[in-house]
This record gives structure tokens, sequence and C-alpha cells, in this order.
């Protein structure tokens, strides 16, 4: 593997509360290359908290610490916020679950665009329309013209979550962190979303992290694969090996879902106290 | 006798008509899912039959009774409805004994303090959870408290909206096994509003398919599982869904 | 088992914990933010002076001897005396009483029935919520000092009618809050759900509504305490509020005009107090807003 993008030893997000320091996320250590990572685990497993806290937005009072959290040569726990803005957008985006709360009501959608292009670097008008343009056809938007000067309220779910993809991949950053983009969709969006995603990444030959509570959608889009589990990754492996996955929490997670021709009369339930660390 | 009857349905906010012509029957006992995509009109059914969308016309009957178009005292007691947000749906300040008792005390039942206790334990809530208040409560124990009231009146028809959708994958089982077995127990029927099919292969013995408002297909899930749903749109339905999500 | 254990268990085994433990956490919540101690103490500190006044008070309110009139802060008169010889430490301490009563009596008059009005309107809408809603704003399109003004004129001047006409006059805003809040709950599916048991809709308001709104009402009606003091404050200083001989702050201050420049602790002493007192509601009501705020308090 050549020399990852980003470099996690050991991080830690700790929230304090009226009972004492509560340890959402405890020690986690991974790489990532220009490869497609998938984190899988349920609410509550931090697996968002790690996302956030690679882009340092994790709000007081919650705390981040970790032998090493590195971004190619940048350290990002000792980068000042100045660097930090400078590298959010331009080497790592986040496209989040639901559009409607991540774009801006009140601006149309092209000058959004072109604002995350413009906020990393000067370009000529005519330039910034040209390219939000090219963007907005990657992400198969048919008639770029007429939604560049729409608003977000007046696109469907779908269309808003391609145009934040647009608007994540626009800077061209080396990372993109994707968390749980599809939920919000309809599963015929579903589908096109993640394609596009996956276009995107291959050709630009960007990284991935995508987080998702959805172990089977993951194993079919990623490379890698990372189970988290109350803080902790619990299992590691090549997305196309994850039905020869080990650890419990990961097979009880697997037999838990329904299936299309389900036959089961009962479905099997993850039994926590089996490997919980207490 | 049916459970429910719905015989030409339609629903229209101002000009647009959300629910064309659509008529189901869901037998006495049996489990019958609506399943779409957002804006099908699957939810806006649901919301006519348990009173929240009152400007329908049609006709909708509940184990023979006509049903009237607003919320009704005397339907309390015969169907009941589980909504899809476990956060949204469960008062805030209210902790769990109150948030059952209060269907009790609407309707001047007595013996509160049993019924509480005996419901929670029917849909498998411990006892200690009691008193406390939703946000002290996960995800999957709060639906667990939605579904618990749904129950306190001993209603026979449960409406689901997306019961699960909100549920992490592991606790989303709990709560499809617990919908199943309380369904066996206590003899009830289903109505089920979902976009995911293999919840429905789980849960349900037939489906009606919709799309803008009408009904494309209704069909068995035996139809549904083994491939031969005859109706274009409702294959093309169950294609996307094998892509995404689970094998 | 510690008390501290007890009200913060995870499963209370009986309503009174339950209601015992959220009340300690937003206590201790309260405690963390240094302004909501300074302002608990100041309205902690009038409620104590308030009732145990003839302990506190060095001479009679009332009577003076007039061979003392308007001597300095001294060992024997701590804020001096007034044109009367009054002690004025002993007249402030007996207006805290006044000033208490006053307050205390328009939060008991005015939130409630701004609460109800607001919480009607909103959740039938329609016409109902037109005209309560057009009489709330004609109330609040005018000033309020004008309006008690004009109120305690046809009433007649006195303490009580000041207390009905601050009252009248500040019901509206409460109405309009609680308005806004009840149309963000109306349509939640906790609300639809009680509503599809069969409940009446005075049995939604009541039960299941006014709860909700109560936090920012308390809030709202600590911020206001101030200006319900300044306007019952106002209304002493144009001597329309509580008569004479009464030790009422703001007819202190009117009083001690006349002396301003020469006798300058007749006017500013009862100054001091109401400036105080009015402080401490504010920080105490930016400290609940912080600690009730529904936004934040989900997550204690």
């Amino acid at each position: 593997m050549s020399a990852p993008l980003l470099d996690v030893q050991n991080l830690r997000v700790t929230f304090p509360t009226l009972q004492g320091p509560v340890e959402v996320v405890r020690g986690i250590s991974f790489q990532v290359g220009r490869e497609r990572v998938g984190i899988v685990g349920e609410s509550g497993s931090g697996k968002s908290m790690t996302g956030r806290s690679i882009l340092r937005l994790i709000r007081s009072p919650g705390t981040v610490t970790a032998d090493r959290l590195r971004l190619g040569d940048t350290d990002i726990l000792t980068a000042s916020d100045r660097d930090m803005r400078a590298i959010r957008g331009r080497r790592i985006s986040m496209v989040m679950q639901d559009p409607k709360f991540s774009l801006n009501p009140v601006m149309t959608i092209g000058a959004q665009i072109g604002e995350a292009l413009t906020v990393h670097q000067k370009l000529p008008r005519q330039a910034v329309r040209r390219r939000v343009h090219e963007m907005l056809e990657a992400v198969r938007i048919r008639d770029p013209e007429r939604v560049f000067g729409l608003y977000p309220h007046e696109v469907s779910g779908g269309m808003g979550q391609r145009v934040m993809i647009a608007m994540m991949l626009i800077p061209e950053p080396d990372l993109l962190i994707a968390d749980e983009p599809t939920s919000a969709l309809d599963v015929s969006v579903r589908a096109q979303v993640l394609q596009i995603i996956d276009d995107l990444v291959t050709r630009k030959g960007m990284g991935l992290i995508f987080i998702s509570h959805d172990l089977n959608l993951v194993s079919r889009f990623c490379d890698r694969i990372l189970v988290m589990y109350a803080g902790e990754i619990v299992e590691q492996c090549r997305a196309s090996e994850l039905g020869k996955a080990t650890h419990p929490y990961t097979r009880g997670l697997l037999a838990s879902v329904p299936r299309l021709n389900e036959t089961r009369a009962e479905l099997p339930v993850l039994d926590r106290s089996a490997w919980s660390v207490a | 006798m049916n459970a429910l009857q719905i015989r030409n349905l339609s629903v229209s906010y101002g000009d647009t008509r959300v629910v064309d012509t659509v008529s189901i029957n869901v037998v006495r006992g049996e489990s019958f899912a609506l399943v779409g995509e957002s804006g099908s009109g699957k939810s806006t059914v649901l919301k006519a039959v348990a009173g929240l969308a009152p400007q329908w016309t049609g006709e909708i009957s509940v184990f023979g009774q006509p049903r009237s178009k607003g919320i009704d005292r005397a339907f309390a007691s015969r169907g009941q409805m589980v909504f899809q947000d476990p956060y949204g749906s469960l008062h805030p300040r209210q902790t769990v004994d109150a948030t059952l008792s209060e269907p009790l005390a609407i309707h001047g039942l007595g013996g509160q303090d049993a019924r509480v206790q005996e419901i929670m334990a029917a849909v498998g809530l411990d006892r200690r959870f009691r008193f406390r208040l939703p946000h002290q409560l996960s995800g999957g124990q709060r639906q667990r408290v939605a579904i618990a009231r749904a129950l306190m009146l001993e209603p026979k028809l449960l409406l689901l909206d997306e019961p699960t959708s909100a549920l992490d994958v592991s606790v989303q089982a709990e709560i499809l096994n617990l919908l199943k077995r309380l369904r066996r127990e206590k003899g009830l029927s289903y109505l089920l509003v979902t976009h995911d099919l293999p919840v429905v292969s789980f849960l349900c013995d037939r489906l009606a398919v919709m799309r803008e408002g009408k009904i494309v297909e209704t069909n068995t899930v035996d139809a549904l599982k083994r491939g031969r749903m005859t109706n274009d749109y409702s294959r093309e339905l169950i294609e996307k869904s094998a892509l995404t999500t689970s094998a | 088992m510690t008390t501290v254990d007890w009200l913060l268990a995870d499963s209370p085994s009986s309503r009174m914990q339950a209601r015992l433990g959220r009340w300690y956490r937003i206590f201790r919540a309260l405690l963390r933010n240094p302004l909501a101690v300074i302002g608990g103490i100041i309205v902690l500190a009038l409620i104590v002076i308030a009732a145990f006044a003839p302990m506190i008070a060095t001479h009679s309110p009332i009577a003076g001897s007039l061979s003392e009139r308007l001597m300095p802060p001294d060992a024997q008169h701590w804020m001096g005396t007034d044109e009367l010889g009054r002690d004025i430490w002993s007249r402030i301490v007996y207006g805290a009483r006044i000033t208490l009563a006053i307050v205390a009596l328009v939060a008991v008059l005015a939130a409630p029935v701004g609460l109800l009005i607001g919480a009607i309107s909103g959740y039938f809408g329609g016409w109902t919520d037109r005209i309560l809603m057009g009489i709330t704003d004609i109330f609040l399109s005018m000033p309020k000092l004008i309006l008690a003004l004009a109120f305690v004129a046809a009433l007649g001047p006195g303490i009580e009618n000041a207390i009905i006409a601050i009252a009248i006059t500040s019901w509206p805003a409460y109405a309009r809050i609680a308005r806004a809040e009840t149309l963000t709950f109306r349509n939640s599916e906790f609300i639809q759900a009680v509503q599809l048991q069969g409940a009446s809709a005075t049995r939604v308001i009541v039960r299941h509504i006014l709860p909700l709104c109560s936090s920012s009402m308390i809030i709202r009606v600590t911020l206001d305490m101030a200006g319900i003091i300044l306007t019952a404050a106002g209304l002493g200083f144009l001597g329309l509020g509580a008569q004479p001989p009464l030790p009422e702050w703001g007819a202190m201050i009117s009083r001690g005009r006349t002396f301003i420049l020469d006798q300058w602790w007749v006017a500013t002493m009862p100054g001091f107090a109401i400036v105080i007192v009015s402080l401490g509601f504010c920080f105490l009501g930016d400290g609940l807003r912080d600690v009730l705020d529904p936004k934040q308090g989900g997550k204690r």
C-alpha cells in the first residue's frame, strides 16, 4: 500500500457528564489510503464522532486526543484553526446525511457550489461558472443551466444530495468523508447517488471514508470495512471477505437483517452480553 | 369480517391528489403492507384511516364500522397507530409510566398500575424503565414504549408507519420479532407502511405497491419472495431494493 | 447509596424520584453557571430580607424623628435618613416586601393567563387564533408604562391597582411566546398520538402542551421581573403606585429627587436596591434559559 493519506493512532473522543467523563471513541487506530474504507456501526458506536474528529468538528466540551492524527504530512491535532479551515473542503470534504440541513436555504445552488470553489482559490467568474457546470454534469444533473439558478427547497432530496456531493467534490479534496449519505433518500435514488460517489472517487483517485449503519451496503461499496462497537473497532476486514467475519457482533449484525425472501420465523437478536467489555 | 376495508379512498391537498381511488381489504388477523417510495401516498392512506388526514372521500370501515372523517373517540379502542420516529412520538417531559397511563385515564379506565406493568412485560420492557423519561431510553426502547401505548386500549388493528426505519438493524430485528409475536398472541391485524421490502417479507402476508397515489399491484408476500410480482414498477422497486439494502 | 446517587439514578423507582431527579439535575446545572448563582443569591437575599424585615431593619420604616432629618450615612443610620428623619436602610428592607409582592402577584396573575390564551390560540388556529391574537396585538402595540398609567388613572392610585395594571399589560407578551411554542408542538407525533387515543382538546392543551411551554415561560417571567420592578418603581415615582408612607422604592426615589444634589443618598440608595434586584432577576433568568432551554434539556 502507498503512503497512507490519513493516519490515525489511538484516537479518543471524550465528553464530560454529571457522572464523570464518557469516552465515545476509545482509542481506535486505522489508516486510509487512496481507497474506499467503510466504517460500520450502530447508533452510539462512535462512527460519526470518528468522522467529525478527523475534521476537528467536535464541539466543546467534547475533547479529542490521539497519539497521531495526520493527513499526509499535516498534523491535524496541532493545526491552527486557520490551517483547519484550509484543510476542510480543500483536502478533506464531508457529505452529511440530510442535504436539507446542510445547504444554505437563501443561496442559489450555483452560487453555493461556486463559493465552495472560490473560498480556496481565486478564479475568474467565467471559470467558476464553467467548473460548476462541469461538476453538476458530473453528478448527473441533466439540466445544469436550470439547476444552477434554483434554491435548495426547489429540488428533491436526491437532487439535493447530489448537489451536496458536487459542492464537496468541486475543490478536488484528497479525502471524502461521507456520513450516511444515502439514508435520507429513497431506494431508487440511493443506488444512483452511490454510483456517482463511486465514479468520482475512482476517477479522481481520492480516498473515501464511508460511514454507515448498513453492513451490506458498505460491503458492496467499499474495499475495506471497519466495524465499530461501543467506541472501538471490533473487526477489520476486506469487504469481499465479510462473510468470513469472526467477531460475534459482526456476525450478529449480518444475521439480524431480514432478507427479501425471508423464511426464518424469528430474526436472531444480538446478545450484547456475549462480548461487551463492560 | 374484514379488519379494515377501504373503498375508493381519495385524498387531495389543494389541487394535488395524493391518494387516488385506493381500495384495500385487510382480513382479520392479517398483516398487510403498503409499499412505495416517498411521495407515493402510502403514509397518507394510513393517516386517513387514523383520522389525521380528514379531507378524504370514499369509504373506510374498521371491523365493519364505518369510519368518520376526523379523530374519533370510539375508534381509539379499535385501531391505533405506531409512528415512524420514536424520538418524536413520545412526549419529551413524560415518563414511560405517564405515557402509558394516559390512554386509560382518557377513557376513564381503572387498574392503571397493573395494566401498565402487564403491557410493559408484554413488549419486553424491564420494570426499571417505568419512571424514565424518553431521553433516558434508547431508540429501540422508545419504540417499545410507543407500541405499548398503542396497545393500552386493546385495539385489534394496528397502523404501523415505518415502525423500524429509524432504528439500528439489530434493534430492528428485536422490534420486528416483537411485532410478529404480539400479532400472534393478541390476534392483531396490521396495516404496515414501509419502503423496506425485506421487512415486508418478514412481517406480512400480502402487500400493495403504490405509485403516485395509485395502487399498481396487490399481491401475496409469497409472490414477492418468489419473484412473481407482475407489475413492471413493482419489479423495478424490488431490483433497486436488492441493490442497496440487504443481501 | 447516597442521596446524590438516588437523585441521579438512571432507573427511578417512583414518580417522585423521577421528578426530584430532574430538579436536582437542573439545580446542578444552574450551580455551574456563575452569573446564575449570583442572580440566585440576590433573589434569595431579597426573599429572606422580605420575610425577616422586622429583624433586619434597625429602625421603624414609617416613624422618624424630625431632628434627625437628612442625615448622611453613618454608624447609626447605615444609609442615612430622609427628609422626615426616617432610616433609609429600614425603609429599603421593608420595601423589599412590597417589591416581592408586586413581582409575585404579577407573575401569578399574568403568566398563567398569557400561557393559556397563547396555547388555546396556537392549538386551535383559524378564527380563534385571529381573534385572540388580535386582542393580544392591541395590548402589545401600546407602551407598557403608558397603558399601566391609563389603568391606574382609571382605577385610582394604590399598590393593588398598580399590580393589576402591570399584570394587564404584561400577559400579551406571554401569550405570544406560548402561541409560538404551541405551534411547534401542535403537529408533532406525540400530540397526534394522544389525539388518536381520543383525548379532548382541553386535555391535550392542559396535560400535554402547557407543561412544554412552561419552562420557556419561567425563563421569560424571570427575565421580565426586572421590567416589572422598574414599571412598579416608575408608577411609584409618578405617585400612582404605592402611596405614602409605604416604603416603595420608586416612590422613595421620587421624594429624594428634590435633594439629589445636596443629600444624594436619599434618592441613590433605593436606586441601588432597584438596580441590584433587577440585575439579580436578569442573571437568574439567563441562567435558567441556559439550563431549561428545551434544545439542551433533553441531553442532561
